[in-house]
């Protein structure tokens, strides 16, 4: 049985569809990458699928969780399993942390909600969870405000938060595209990691296609709010189907063109 | 740490006002009733520090006891103002979108109808005492603090971190006691030393009107308006309630500003 099955999704604003008749699986353990451009409707699908739409969308179709359909929960419901069997990273690790609470205390947030663990309990094992995302000096981070560390430590503590309760599944929504490339080497590599180790499963959202390859096995193309193709990365890359996939290889191949020229003094 | 001169010297002047109005329980130069007509509109002498009223009560002493009701009426004012105005404020902005129109509506209504109508209308049913001017300043500033408090919260409400928040499995009653209310907190504080200043004016209109306290209790608003009739023989008489309205109302305003600066770990200059 597959963790995660998606059937037909349609979100629409108004007569809007803005994600239309998305299908996809995702066995236990195994990575799914999403791509498209902004507007692809890539992100809402991951935000269906944690129930995290504005009120204002319509959803029709169906998600099933571990054999449960989602769609017909309710919020509470909801709260439930986010944050303990599916966890999040978002893409502005800034802007999704509170700025007026110590991170230490952000990341033992989850651990109380889903396991009555008290803050304090939860502050150690923060503690512990800055350590595997391999933060420096953790007691002096699990004490900070966001604004006070970087934007690749801000990420990591996201990541903290995500994993505090060792969901099943992860769902990153460009978890580096706010990041500099060599900090976001850093955090894939970290991501990926921690991915394996846990054996989770991951989505990976993003509209870089060599980061996609580099973290997924499969990969959802999506455009204008449907998915045109959905390979495996080997696949995609030697034989992609559709057009849209074809200018993204060729989008990537370009800039790799472009620095082997670089690199090799022929430009 | 930055030394915090708006807050020093905000609470300077509140406390001044505060220590007024304590001292007034224990010790006033004279009776503040008491009528000397003989001493009539005196110039300030060393009996008299502040001078004496058309009636011959000592100033001083007006002024001390003053300072009581004067907060009195303020503290409760705005104690009033900040419970409803959250309650509402933050409510309206979390409740279901069907529950929000007539809410916001009933907002704008409450808005709309001057403080003064309003206690008015009170004094008409209750009589005019210190409580019903209390409940109108109180429910009348409650609209104001109420909407920017809706507003408030809806951005944050929409801010990532809540969103963050929420895929961590956090519902709506963790939301607003965890990231709402301490991200709106500096705003608050600056709405409540606003609402302090703007209800211990609105007491002094109030009592002007002889619908606040009641003569012969002493109060600020009341002094000034007895004081202005006699403008162009004893000028000086309008500037004591005049002068300490000012100190009140600037020290809560100076107050309100140094506790945002304090209050947000983002505008501190060296971290704790």
């Amino acid at each position: 049985m597959s963790l995660l099955e998606v059937r037909n999704l349609v979100v629409a604003f108004g007569d809007k569809r803005v994600v239309d008749d998305v299908s996809f699986d995702l066995a236990a353990g195994s990575r799914l990458g999403i791509i498209g451009e902004s507007g692809s409707g890539k992100t809402l699908t991951t935000l269906a699928v944690m129930g995290l739409l504005p009120d204002t969308a319509t959803v029709s179709g169906s998600i099933r969780f571990e054999g449960e359909e989602l769609l017909t929960r309710n919020d509470s419901q909801m709260s439930a399993l986010r944050g303990n069997r599916m966890g999040m990273v978002f893409q502005e690790p800034l802007t999704s942390l509170n700025p007026l609470m110590r991170v230490g205390k952000q990341i033992a947030m989850p651990l109380k909600i889903h396991q009555g663990t008290p803050i304090k309990e939860g502050l150690k094992i923060a503690l512990r969870l800055c350590e595997t995302v391999g933060l420096p000096d953790p007691d002096r981070i699990v004490h900070s405000y966001p604004h006070q560390l970087s934007g690749g430590q801000r990420q990591r503590i996201g990541l903290a938060i995500a994993l505090a309760c060792d969901p099943v599944l992860l769902i990153a929504d460009e978890p580096t595209t706010a990041l500099d490339v060599t900090v976001q080497k850093e955090v894939l590599k970290l991501m990926n990691e921690l991915v394996s180790s846990r054996g989770s499963s991951l989505i990976f959202v993003s509209h870089d296609l060599p980061v996609i390859a580099s973290m997924t096995e499969s990969v959802l193309v999506m455009n204008t709010g449907k998915v045109v193709e959905h390979a495996d990365v080997r696949n995609l890359f030697a034989a992609p189907q559709h057009d849209y996939s074809r200018k993204l290889i060729a989008t990537a191949k370009h800039s790799d063109d472009l620095f082997t020229s670089f690199r090799d003094g022929t430009r | 740490m930055k030394v915090n001169r708006t807050l020093i010297m905000g609470l300077g002047l509140v406390g001044f006002t505060l220590v007024l109005a304590i001292l007034s329980f224990v010790w006033t130069p004279y009776d503040p009733l008491a009528m000397d007509t003989e001493l009539s509109l005196s110039k300030p002498s060393a009996e008299h520090l502040l001078g004496t009223d058309v009636f011959g009560r000592d100033v001083l002493s007006n002024i001390i006891v003053g300072a009581r009701s004067t907060l009195t009426v303020a503290f409760f004012a705005v104690l009033i103002s900040m419970t409803l105005g959250i309650l509402v404020g933050v409510g309206t902005a979390v409740a279901p979108k069907w529950a929000q129109t007539p809410a916001v509506f009933g907002i704008d209504i409450v808005l709309a109808l001057p403080s003064v109508l309003f206690a008015i209308v009170l004094a008409a049913v209750y009589g005019p005492s210190t409580m019903t001017a209390t409940i109108a300043i109180g429910v009348a500033l409650s609209a104001a603090v109420g909407q920017v408090t809706r507003r408030e919260t809806n951005a944050v409400l929409q801010a990532d971190y809540v969103m963050a928040a929420t895929s961590s499995g956090a519902g709506k009653g963790r939301i607003v006691r965890r990231h709402v209310l301490p991200n709106i907190r500096a705003s608050l504080f600056v709405q409540a030393s606003g609402a302090i200043a703007v209800a211990i004016l609105a007491e002094s209109t109030l009592s002007y009107l002889g619908l606040g306290t009641l003569p012969p209790t002493p109060s600020w608003g009341r002094m000034l308006a007895e004081s202005q009739q006699y403008l162009i023989v004893d000028p000086i008489l309008a500037l004591w309630p005049g002068l300490v309205i000012v100190i009140a109302v600037l020290g809560f305003n100076l107050t309100g500003d140094g506790l945002r600066e304090a209050l947000d770990p983002t505008l501190r200059r060296s971290d704790s």
